[in-house]
């Protein structure tokens, strides 16, 4: 402590409350790693039974097979995938309706979206399987003519309903940051708004914009429940139409009955699910380092 | 020489607030207008009429005629097209965040220019015309936000003149600068006053005298006198005049 806090803290009362702050600030560190710890702790040791490449590239999970194999690869695949395809149309849906928003919309619609926006955000993710179950599964089935309608594409469009929210709100914030002058000079060299709007005011938020895609990426792999009801949950190599599993919903549909090796196996995922995360998460912090600088 | 811009009865409210009371004004070619008066005179409301940047203002509303070689700009002309051949440099250096070179080219990409070499050249040429080629020819590619106040505004000029406008509009461009980028900017106008139309807003009556060829003063929405600037600060007119050029109001 440098000499100023010190004196700052030197009052008995001062102290107390210091040491509170510092413990709550602890808190939320001793959490964080706890669960790195214990992820790698239950998380290793599979991996380690298995072998790391027959793990990770393994192609067939028969946990419940007389002869069991563990293979993920269709799960990160899976994962990936569906987080590919949510993101791709998320984002310039939900870019357009950000630029709609802030520089388009008259300020009552802008407000009335807004709120519908904000709601979008809040309704728990069980409620999107739900109604995917009920509509959009059946109209993929009806559709495209298949035998069943949960597979990877309705998860992709449930899960780019959910992403959606996440990527209005931070890229609004983004464009609505933008000073006014960089698009007060671009008007006067004789652009036209639309050209002013996609050239300057979207390219001034371009790392606001950044770090929402990367937040979606972040809502879309972790989410589980709404994928869970939607996607068919077999552990197949994914294709659009097959139904499929992934890393989230592997965990959660065979953690109540899993022992053993099994049990562990799904622990091994959680760890490669983390490590996913992990990745997302930096990547933000990265971008926002860097619109600092 | 002759007259460029040509203002008829301009009256314009903003609201309910008539902010110019009937502006006749004719500004001729090759000349620095420079137009002073107090704050909320209307002189920037002005200014912002002849590329109608005025548009931009919720409730603002104008009568009368603006034309640009003979052109009604408000009946006749498309909004970017005027803007194009009438540029403003403003009193905030506003440069886009991106390259030195992307800032120039922004405006001639706009109005449809792709080819590299020809951009390259439009580049060079509206830097040295801004005086400001020599110090950045080196890192055209660095981001123009690193520069210091003084090469930002002489950035926010090349970008202007890279459109090759007729006139250019300066709103109080040099307010925010110091003395020596200042004097860098005022000799860069009596430069391009040789190709160009300046149109100056400025609160610094030394650089009226100094640079402009003609002056005009407004006062509460009225253009209460103009004429050569060596008129209007030796021998003005209106009493008015004479007391805010020396300094005893406003």
């Amino acid at each position: 402590m440098d000499t100023a806090a010190a004196k700052r803290f030197s009052h008995p009362a001062e102290k107390i409350w210091s040491a509170v702050f510092f413990i709550c600030g602890m808190i939320a560190i001793a959490f964080v790693l706890f669960i790195t710890v214990f992820l790698i702790i239950s998380g290793v040791p599979a991996i380690g039974k298995i072998g790391i490449v027959d793990f990770l590239f393994g192609t067939t999970w028969a946990s419940t097979a007389a002869e069991p194999q563990y293979g993920i690869l269709p799960f990160i695949l899976t994962s990936v995938y569906g987080t590919f395809g949510a993101i791709l149309i998320a984002v310039p849906i939900g870019l357009l309706c950000s630029i709609y928003l802030t520089k388009f919309a008259s300020g009552r619609i802008a407000a009335v979206i807004q709120s519908a926006v904000e709601l979008l955000a809040g309704i728990p993710s069980v409620v999107y399987g739900l109604v995917g179950m009920i509509l959009i599964v059946p109209w993929v089935r009806e559709t495209f003519h298949l035998p069943d309608g949960a597979n990877l594409f309705s998860a992709i469009i449930v899960l780019s309903v959910m992403v959606l929210p996440n990527v209005i709100s931070v890229s609004e914030t983004a464009l609505a940051a933008v000073p006014k002058e960089y698009e007060e000079g671009s008007l006067a060299l004789g652009a036209t708004y639309t050209e002013t709007v996609f050239k300057v005011s979207v390219h001034a938020a371009r790392s606001g914009i950044a770090s929402a895609v990367v937040l979606g990426v972040g809502r879309a792999i972790g989410e589980a429940m709404a994928v869970m009801m939607v996607s068919g949950n077999v552990a197949n190599m994914p294709g659009l139409f097959r139904s499929v599993r992934f890393l989230t919903t592997a965990i959660a549909s065979e953690m109540s009955y899993s022992s053993g090796l099994q049990r562990q196996a799904l622990f091994s995922i959680a760890l490669v699910l983390f490590i996913f995360i992990m990745i997302i998460t930096l990547l933000l912090n990265f971008v926002f380092k860097r619109k600092k600088d | 020489m002759g007259t460029i811009i040509e203002v008829k009865d301009l009256h314009l409210w903003y609201g309910q607030k008539e902010a110019l009371k009937g502006i006749n004004l004719d500004i001729q070619e090759h000349e620095i207008t420079a137009l002073i008066g107090p704050s909320g005179c209307g002189k920037s409301t002005f200014m912002k009429c002849l590329n109608r940047m005025n548009d931009l203002v919720k409730d603002c509303r104008i009568t009368g005629s603006v034309k640009l070689n003979g052109i009604d700009i408000y009946k006749d002309m498309d909004v970017n097209m005027l803007r194009k051949n009438v540029g403003m440099v403003f009193q905030k250096a506003n440069p886009f965040p991106m390259s030195i070179y992307d800032n120039v080219a922004y405006g001639p990409r706009v109005h449809g220019i792709k080819n590299k070499k020809q951009l390259d050249e439009i580049v060079e040429k509206s830097l040295r015309g801004a005086a400001l080629w020599d110090e950045c020819k080196d890192r055209l590619k660095t981001n123009a936000l690193g520069m210091s106040g003084g090469q930002q505004q002489r950035l926010c000029i090349a970008r202007a003149i890279a459109v090759e406008p007729a006139v250019l509009l300066m709103d109080e461009s040099t307010s925010a600068l110091d003395p020596i980028s200042t004097a860098k900017i005022e000799e860069l106008c009596l430069e391009l006053k040789k190709k160009y139309t300046i149109v100056m807003v400025t609160h610094n009556m030394q650089q009226a005298n100094r640079i402009s060829d003609t002056t005009c003063f407004f006062l509460l929405g009225d253009l209460i006198e103009h004429g050569p600037t060596k008129q209007i600060f030796l021998n003005p007119k209106n009493p008015k005049t004479e007391e805010y050029i020396t300094g005893r109001f406003g």
